[in-house]
């Protein structure tokens, strides 16, 4: 019976894939559409398995691009929805993962990143579409992405990864490593009751005097329900509060995607978070995120065996970028050391962050992580 | 005196300054005129159905009718339909969209929701040619024909519709002209009535584009032709049912009972959960 709950509370031994399906399970998620994509088809299985259990559903599209549009279609009629996908999937959900945006749709992407470009490395990890996750659709705007680096984050942060999209209406990206999607350890699954859920705002207006699109004070606009009699349109094109399209008019353009932008922007210090470790007085300061901020842990703790003052800055949010967090550190650091399972991506946030502290930059091509001592040297450089 | 001036259909329509961008002349208000008669004939509850269309000229019906409505991105609206439908089956989900929409960009969600046997209503307005972006060669173009992106010629067979409906699974398959509006009305009644993947294609005219295509200049000639080239035969074979110059071949093709997806996976659901309290 308990493998029939929704939230399989307790101790566990789990995958990263499988803890983001029981995290998404545990925070509500009732809709999945996926495609099949190593290194992210575990997630899709274990939905497949455990959806039907609690009378929700699971579909197998035909495509990545059908299984985005199909999760905004059923975050629209009012559920909690989520895909999950590997590189050359996010790729292909690109321009809906816009539609998304700017029809203000909460839903889940998971991406559980391997090697590209193109087909790539399948089976090999890398952190190779960390800036796709912000820049892939085109036009102006923001979303939020979040980097697990445990198991256990894997549970954790799919479950803040739904708040999120609920709270501020915005695809919300849970950006994994085939390394710690792949990945088993120990998780542990808070009684239900435990569990932060956020739900959207709903219309506090009777149908008639609703307007799909007119923000509260905090930016994001209440969502009504498919179904619910409040007959209203969403668009992908440029549209009044009302819903109307607005094709022409350079007023709605701005207006429209200045708060898309806004909503995430202004409320980047709820939505952002950073783990500082050995911080206090670190002159060489690792900022990594994923797997590689295991292996920067180790390092800066050799280091510090060795009487070097380092710290590790691990991000948990990469996308809005903790961009405030990093200049902060950087002001008493003498230099920053960047690991990342890719050929220069996230670094460059970091290095128009840090203003003048020189960031020595790390790159990795091909499934493993940094080894810690590979770290260590790079931090050793800079003292 | 207060003078009239509601129409009977007014309710269907939204009263948001909508504006329609269709040209004069277009076969899009035919249809959304009968789409709204068959709903007002069925007594639909508004609140109860929801709108999906794509991209092109069609795509903006979705925001003339009085029901929540979505319209999507280029291609996409089936997939976006099965989404609401799988996530509130009481709803009735109507894909309402373009030839190039349905079949070239979105060709593969087509197939697949029709394969599935997906409970969704799609109504393709088909008018030969990319109308919004000025007369290209479509997935439906005849042979020969020119548009601005064939200007030698079409050269590519263009796909028989109902034919690939039925081979791909639906279970109501129907193509009228925007001349016979009456039967095409019953046939989105009976669409809108049957359970399972329903496809009625809608032989329309777009005189201004696709019109300089083929030297039919205004709507009248394009009623004529399919006045004059229209054969309608209930339940003929769809393989033949392919458009040419001279025959358009009208009527029902399918009307077939095979379960849907919903009630299998509403069946095994159900499967699951007994099986697991049983088990208890």
């Amino acid at each position: 019976m308990t493998e029939m709950s929704r939230t399989l509370s307790g101790k566990h031994f789990y995958s990263g894939d499988l803890a983001c399906a029981e995290g998404a399970l545990a925070v509500g998620c009732k809709f999945f559409a996926g495609y099949p994509i190593t290194p992210a088809t575990e997630i899709a299985e274990r939905m497949a398995r455990r959806l039907p259990q609690i009378g929700a559903t699971y579909i197998q599209m035909e495509d990545e691009i059908a299984s985005i549009a199909a999760v905004i279609g059923a975050s629209y009629a009012g559920l909690k929805a989520m895909t999950a996908t590997s590189g050359p999937g996010f790729s292909l959900m690109q321009e809906n993962i816009g539609l998304a945006v700017m029809t203000e749709a909460p839903c889940v992407i998971v991406d559980v990143m391997r090697g590209g470009p193109s087909t790539g490395q399948p089976t090999m990890a890398g952190q190779q579409d960390v800036m796709q996750a912000k820049w892939g659709s085109h036009g102006d705007y923001e979303i939020i992405a979040l980097a697990p680096s445990t198991v256990q984050e894997a549970f954790d942060l799919t479950v803040e990864a739904f708040n999120y999209a609920e709270t501020y209406r915005v695809p919300t990206m849970v950006m994994m490593d085939a390394i710690v999607g792949h990945m088993w350890e120990k998780v542990v699954i808070p009684p239900q009751d435990q569990i932060l859920i956020r739900d959207r705002k709903k219309p506090s207006v009777p149908p008639g005097a609703y307007m799909p699109f007119k923000p509260d004070k905090d930016l994001v606009p209440p969502m009504a329900v498919f179904g619910d009699g409040y007959h209203f349109h969403a668009t992908g094109l440029t549209h009044e509060e009302d819903g109307r399209p607005r094709t022409e008019s350079i007023k709605a353009q701005q207006k429209l995607v200045q708060r898309l932008c806004d909503k995430i922007r202004k409320n980047s210090d709820k939505i952002v978070k950073v783990k500082p470790t050995l911080m206090e007085d670190a002159e060489v300061v690792v900022i990594a995120y994923g797997i590689e901020s295991r292996a920067a842990l180790s390092a800066v703790r050799k280091a510090r065996e060795a009487g070097i003052k380092a710290g590790l800055l691990k991000l948990v949010t990469l996308w809005p970028f903790p961009e405030k967090q990093v200049t902060e550190i950087a002001k008493n650091a003498k230099m920053i050391v960047m690991p990342e399972m890719n050929y220069g991506q996230l670094v460059r946030e970091v290095e128009r962050a840090a203003k003048d502290t020189p960031v020595k930059f790390l790159p990795k091509l091909g499934e493993e992580p940094h080894k810690p001592d590979e770290i260590l040297e790079a931090i050793k450089g800079g003292v | 005196m207060v003078l009239e001036t509601t129409h009977p259909l007014d309710i269907y329509l939204r009263e948001t300054g909508m504006h329609h961008i269709w040209c004069t002349g277009c076969g899009n208000g035919i249809l959304l005129s009968s789409f709204v008669t068959a709903l007002k004939e069925l007594e639909v509850n508004l609140d109860k159905i929801v709108i999906v269309s794509g991209i092109g000229c069609i795509g903006r019906i979705a925001g003339y009718i009085n029901a929540d409505s979505f319209h999507t991105t280029h291609g996409r609206p089936i997939p976006f339909a099965i989404g609401v439908k799988l996530a509130n089956p009481e709803l009735k989900v109507i894909v309402i969209s373009g030839d190039g929409d349905l079949f070239a960009i979105g060709g593969n969600h087509f197939i697949h929701a029709a394969r599935r046997n997906m409970d969704i209503k799609v109504i393709c307005v088909n008018n030969f040619n990319y109308g919004m972006t000025g007369g290209q060669q479509g997935p439906t173009t005849p042979l020969d024909v020119s548009t601005s992106t064939t200007p030698y010629g079409n050269i590519e067979h263009p796909f028989n519709l109902v034919h690939l409906a039925a081979g791909s699974g639906a279970v109501y398959v129907a193509r009228w002209t925007t001349l016979h509006v009456r039967r095409l009305t019953e046939s989105i009644k009976k669409a809108l009535q049957k359970e399972g993947f329903s496809f009625v294609e809608v032989i329309s005219q777009c005189p201004e584009i696709f019109g300089k295509s083929t030297k039919k200049g205004n709507p009248v000639d394009f009623m004529n032709w399919f006045k004059t080239a229209s054969e309608i035969q209930h339940f003929s074979d769809p393989a033949k049912a392919e458009i040419t110059s001279d025959r358009i071949p009208l009527g029902e093709f399918v009307d077939i009972e095979k379960p849907t997806y919903e009630k299998l996976l509403k069946e095994r659901i159900t499967q699951i959960q007994s099986k697991a309290q049983g088990g208890a």
